[in-house]
């Protein structure tokens, strides 16, 4: 049966986020939709009267037998790893944390995966179902607990990563997945082009790869899955064994590549599977290769539109997370062709006509 | 339902004279093909929901896209309404024809475009079939993952269009989780890219909305998937039960024991002997109910999961447990399962098909509910259930010769269907909406939710112009339709018919 949370902080404050929403619809005052700040960073700055998700926190029901968790926004992301955990459960997507405040709701808002994102799935794969605050502070309800839902269009999706921009997120219902049975970390010394065709190659095979890395000369492989085929593969792999905390220090930009020599912008580019080095003149030890080479992490005073340029011509496009009061780019995210930023700004008019979600969080014209 | 649109509930259409639209598109895109003689409208009067018909006013047969960007533009221009068609497969109406509507089939885009097995993703036509990328994607051992049951004749296109599933869906996603990338074009003739061959793209997941947006957005020209490595091994198990609850609760007990099978399919009573008596597949027919459970991956770890599964199905009370011995049992197993619908289309000279969706722990008492509604209506029911993820596709057997039957069919389909919503399921897990269950909307979704929809909807066709009267209800509908539905058990004569 479903259990209902015992959390001390299981607090339901809908009502009064809805009842703000709707003053806020009314006076047509803008909002800055806020849990814990911890991803501030990672957007345009928003001018508006703060809606504070941090205080509706609690786990709704959880049935492991089901698959399926149903979480308030503001619920920390460690509460509710912590107890997946004590079920053998785990959100497959790797939500980073930001810092041990980040929410869930963030997470979900700002669209973010971890290291097994090319192997498991995004966030927005293992989404099922949201609660949302429309402009007008009513709270609807879209998808469900259920696994196959292909009833109406696919708002819960749709609410991924757009950071709260087209209506306020309440609760989240995910799926979620047994954690392996076997897990096992190592490293391989190789320079980059032979890493990236080890990884097309091992691509191609069905192994219990989960994660994927390279930086400085070395590549950085987890393997995760049944024990059998664990061992198996890491006799086949060999290398060096290594801490599985490299890709929680990946997940959550700890790694001493993030946090230290910071004196460039930090950057995050999404290319294709299989795309090679970039012709951009960037230092080997300022890119740090995830996702098996699809997201690069760079350092670099390069400007946005050579960057920019480069990704596009591969297929893919670039990220800046230093915000641009700290020397990054004024634009973070990689501007839309005109065609799909017309239909960005109709959405955005129909599901926010009055300007009040987050304005300008994503691009500053809408 | 009356399945014909209706203007007084489903919205006003245009009034023109269909010579007067011949003569236009015939000048504005003299290479396409257009179909309008009465004859020649027949072969796509319906889609795989057969029981609904209807004659389009037009059919457009283009072969490039510079065809169907000025014919939607000139649609566009005109007013009239376009519903787009792939292999013509679904089985819930999404593209059921308008009488004064354009039917634009997309059924000749059928090039594969490419193969990038470094990559591993499939550059695709929307007129390929599914089980042509698996197919070609073969040689390279790697395939696409979602199997719908019509694979062998739905397109990659509408796939997309109804974010359709499968036996795999619980280990390897649905249509929406194996697309990269889709090209559209606008009901106002603008060509625009959705995702990406990156893992993301920039700005809001439009993809994502336009997965399962059943061509109410935009006209998919394109589609880039993602192919996975075929596994190592696949083995099924294929387990017995004197009882249907049983079989129900062994199947979370399989995933409270961490594994996460490729497919486990459940089948009743009825499914099972209409199925051996159709394919010979080697089953149980005194069995109340059987499970199918594959599992797939590496050799090692599939055979360890094997004796779990076993242990597990075992301690369920399983009455007997049978491992496929080779690939052609396994086949065998399987063909069963994939042939349930026309085996209980053996059974009866007519079934319709439902696709609701429960959390598993309500299988018991959904199933229970079931069995009332076909006691109660005299009406056989079927159960086909993919027990992985929650999905039924209840068969409920009838006679469309018969007087009402078809109505009846349809209403013991229409509470089924609300027994899931109220369960907390859904009305669709893959079939999509469609006309067939576009008066169940007004029972999953309140008025707040339906409005959001149509605000979405006006985003990208604020003329209402590309498949008008499917997916999402308007208001007026439901204040007609969907009462009946959320207070049925408060109507007079239930067993009477409503059209």
């Amino acid at each position: 049966m479903t259990e209902t949370a015992t959390l001390n902080a299981d607090q339901d404050i809908a009502d009064a986020l809805c009842a703000q929403v709707g003053r806020a619809y009314a006076e047509r005052t803008p909002l800055r939709i806020v849990g814990a700040n911890t991803r501030g960073f990672y957007g345009l700055p928003v001018d508006g009267e703060p809606l504070e998700m941090a205080g509706h926190t609690g786990i709704v029901s959880y049935d492991p037998i089901e698959l399926v968790v149903t979480v308030r926004a503001g619920t920390r992301i460690s509460d509710l790893e912590d107890r997946l955990a004590e079920n053998h459960q785990m959100l497959a997507f790797e939500p980073p944390r930001f810092g041990p405040a980040s929410t869930i709701g963030g997470a979900v808002a700002t669209g973010l995966s971890g290291p097994r994102r090319p192997w498991a799935g995004a966030v927005r794969d293992f989404v099922l179902g949201t609660r949302v605050i429309n402009q007008e502070g009513k709270l609807l309800r879209f998808g469900g607990e259920v696994m196959k839902n292909v009833a109406g269009y696919d708002m819960s999706r749709l609410m991924v990563g757009a950071q709260g921009t087209l209506g306020v997120l309440t609760d989240i219902s995910f799926k979620v997945l047994p954690q392996p049975a076997a897990s096992h970390s190592l490293k391989l010394s190789l320079p980059l082009d032979a890493a990236l065709n080890k990884l097309a190659e091992l691509g191609r095979k069905p192994l219990p790869i989960t994660a994927a890395a390279w930086h400085a000369g070395e590549l950085f492989l987890r393997l995760e899955g049944g024990k059998s085929s664990v061992n198996a593969t890491r006799e086949r792999l060999g290398g060096e064994e290594i801490s599985a905390d490299l890709w929680r220090e990946l997940r959550d930009l700890e790694h001493a590549f993030f946090t230290q020599n910071n004196d460039k912008a930090l950057w995050r580019l999404s290319l294709p599977p299989n795309t090679p080095a970039l012709p951009l003149d960037i230092a080997e030890r300022d890119i740090f290769y995830d996702w098996a080479g699809s997201q690069r992490f760079i350092k670099t005073s390069l400007d946005a539109d050579t960057l920019r340029k480069a990704c596009q011509q591969a297929g893919g496009h670039a990220t800046c997370y230093t915000p641009a009061a700290l020397g990054g780019a004024q634009a973070p995210f990689t501007p839309l062709n005109p065609v799909v930023e017309k239909y960005h700004r109709q959405l955005k008019a129909q599901l926010d006509g009055h300007g009040i979600f987050n304005p300008g969080r994503l691009y500053a014209a809408f | 339902m009356n399945i014909l649109y209706d203007e007084r509930i489903d919205g006003e259409l245009k009034s023109f004279e269909k010579s007067d639209i011949i003569a236009d598109l015939q000048q504005s895109v003299p290479s396409l093909t257009l179909l309008h003689r009465e004859e020649d409208l027949h072969p796509f009067e319906c889609d795989g929901l057969a029981a609904y018909r209807v004659l389009p006013m037009l059919v457009a047969l283009p072969e490039t896209l510079d065809q169907v960007q000025t014919l939607l533009k000139r649609c566009h221009a005109l007013g009239v309404p376009v519903v787009t068609r792939g292999a013509g497969t679904g089985l819930s109406g999404g593209a059921l024809p308008l009488e004064r509507g354009v039917l634009l089939v997309m059924s000749r885009f059928k090039k594969i475009l490419a193969i990038d097995p470094d990559a591993r993703v499939a550059r695709l036509q929307p007129g390929v079939r599914n089980l042509a990328i698996s197919e070609a994607a073969a040689p390279y051992g790697l395939y696409y993952a979602p199997d719908p049951s019509s694979q062998i004749a739905c397109s990659i296109g509408g796939n997309v269009a109804e974010n359709a599933g499968g036996v795999h869906c619980l280990k390897y996603g649905l249509t929406v989780h194996n697309v990269m990338r889709v090209d559209i074009i606008t009901i106002e003739g603008e060509r625009m890219t959705l995702g990406s061959e990156a893992l993301d793209a920039p700005g809001f997941d439009l993809l994502a909305l336009m997965n399962g947006s059943e061509g109410m957005l935009g006209v998919v020209t394109e589609i880039t998937v993602k192919l996975l490595p075929k596994p190592e091994t696949a083995k099924v198990l294929m387990a017995s039960f004197d009882d249907v609850e049983k079989a129900g609760r062994a199947v979370g007990d399989i995933i409270a024991a961490g594994i996460i099978p490729g497919g486990l399919e459940m089948m009743d009573k009825l499914a099972i002997q209409a199925a051996e008596d159709f394919v010979k597949a080697g089953y149980p027919v005194e069995a109340e109910a059987i499970l199918l459970c594959e599992l797939d991956g590496v050799e090692a770890d599939v055979d360890d999961d094997c004796q779990t599964v076993r242990k597990v199905l075992e301690e369920a009370g399983a009455t007997n447990i049978q491992l496929a011995r080779d690939e052609a049992e396994r086949a065998r197993f399987w063909a069963g399962r994939k042939n349930a619908f026309p085996a209980v289309g053996r059974m009866s000279p007519d079934y319709y098909c439902m696709d609701g969706t429960i959390p598993r722990r309500e299988l018991p008492r959904v199933l229970k509910g079931i069995a009332a509604l076909s006691q109660e209506s005299g009406l056989p029911v079927a159960n086909v259930f993919h027990a992985g993820d929650g999905n039924m596709h209840p068969l409920i057997l009838f006679d469309a010769n018969r007087e009402g039957e078809l109505a009846l069919a349809e209403e013991v389909g229409g509470k089924i269907l609300e027994l899931c919503v109220a369960a907390g399921g859904s009305i669709t897990g893959e079939h999509g909406v469609g006309r067939e269950k576009i008066n169940q909307m007004c029972s999953q979704f309140q008025a707040d939710e339906i409005s959001l929809f149509h605000a979405l909807k006006a985003a990208f066709d604020p003329d209402g112009l590309l498949n008008p009267g499917k997916n999402i209800p308007t208001l007026a509908r439901c204040a007609e339709f969907g009462a009946m539905h959320v207070h049925n058990n408060e109507l007079p004569h239930p067993e009477l018919p409503r059209f």
